[in-house]
């Protein structure tokens, strides 16, 4: 019996020399407050928080900040470039981020319009080289197009990132087929970013094999924040444990699972 | 008291008189563990904030990590 698929606890993965239990990453965005936000990634479990670099705010400097509520030593940040619409813009700001955290991992995306916010692979591809180069370890956004996958690991991509649908649509999966093909010419991790919309589509994630899944507003948008989280954390688990479990195979037709013999 | 010098910080036209960028993110009432700093287009590393001197005109981005997906 393969022990690896029987105990969760040494079901881990690991994407730049880094190895988590959890693969369930959360965004810290649209939350309510902070509190509600640690009370959210208490509740998802997950190891990896996404955050984004901004300017401090001078004029009152007194403000709350996420550092205060999600402590960077026991929570890995993952500083993302979101906002950003070109390689120039991503990786300035990754540059930051890095004097920031002191971390070289980091999720690039390189937005190409406003109204889907679909990534601009051309952009993207070159920013991801020119990370590589300066020694980051970037997790990148992308479509979900198993040749733009490849082409991002050959510059240096650490993790692929496809979309399921549309940041903050809430869609779920929508092709399946392309994610199945992403995950199985990856040789690094492949991890569904953007696009889930409540468990059942964490779970279609899990189930085509990826990594790993990445959301924010599917939990912060949800009425209870912090019981979604709890669902995405069961949710990845349970798709992650019927990927390795290996599925029946479907039928045309019934198939009855009582035996035929024996009836009165 | 040293001389002002004009600064613009995050975009916004600011007059200091701290001598280097450490003193004047501690004026601004920042912790300087907690920010990252570009002058001019260039990052200053944390390490050196309190070594950079800074000078009249300097345009200085001062960031940190906020919530995001």
């Amino acid at each position: 019996m393969d022990m690896q698929a029987t105990n969760p606890d040494s079901d881990t993965w690991s994407v730049a020399g880094h190895t988590f239990r959890s693969r369930l990453i959360v965004g810290t965005g649209k939350y309510k407050d902070f509190a509600q936000n640690a009370a959210a990634l208490e509740a998802s479990g997950a190891e990896i928080v996404t955050v984004a670099v901004r300017r401090v705010n001078i004029s009152d400097p007194s403000q709350p900040v996420l550092m205060d509520y999600i402590d960077p030593k026991k929570v890995t940040y993952l500083p993302n470039t979101a906002g950003c619409f070109t390689a120039d813009e991503a990786i300035r700001t990754l540059r930051l981020a890095r004097e920031a955290g002191g971390w070289e991992l980091v999720k690039l995306e390189v937005l190409g319009e406003a109204r889907t916010l679909y990534p601009d692979m051309r952009e993207t591809l070159k920013a991801t080289e020119v990370l590589a180069n300066e020694g980051f370890k970037p997790m990148v956004y992308c479509v979900d197009d198993p040749i733009a996958a490849q082409q991002l690991e050959s510059a240096g991509a650490v993790a692929v990132m496809p979309l399921g649908a549309p940041i903050g649509s809430g869609l779920g999966i929508q092709n399946r087929v392309t994610i199945r093909l992403i995950v199985e010419g990856a040789k690094v991790p492949v991890l569904v970013d953007a696009g889930v919309g409540t468990a059942s589509d964490a779970a279609v994630a899990m189930e085509l094999g990826c990594d790993g899944v990445l959301m924010n507003t599917a939990i912060a948008e949800a009425k209870d924040p912090i019981r979604m989280a709890r669902a995405m954390k069961l949710a990845v688990e349970a798709g992650r444990d019927a990927y390795l479990s290996g599925r029946m195979g479907t039928r045309k037709y019934a198939d009855p699972s009582s035996p035929l013999a024996g009836l009165i | 008291m040293s001389a002002q010098l004009s600064l613009t910080v995050n975009g916004e036209l600011r007059r200091t008189s701290a001598a280097t960028i450490a003193a004047l993110v501690t004026d601004l009432g920042l912790k300087p563990e907690k920010v990252a700093v570009e002058r001019n287009g260039v990052i200053v590393p944390r390490s050196t904030l309190a070594e950079a001197a800074l000078a009249d005109g300097d345009v200085l981005e001062i960031v940190h990590f906020v919530g995001g997906g």
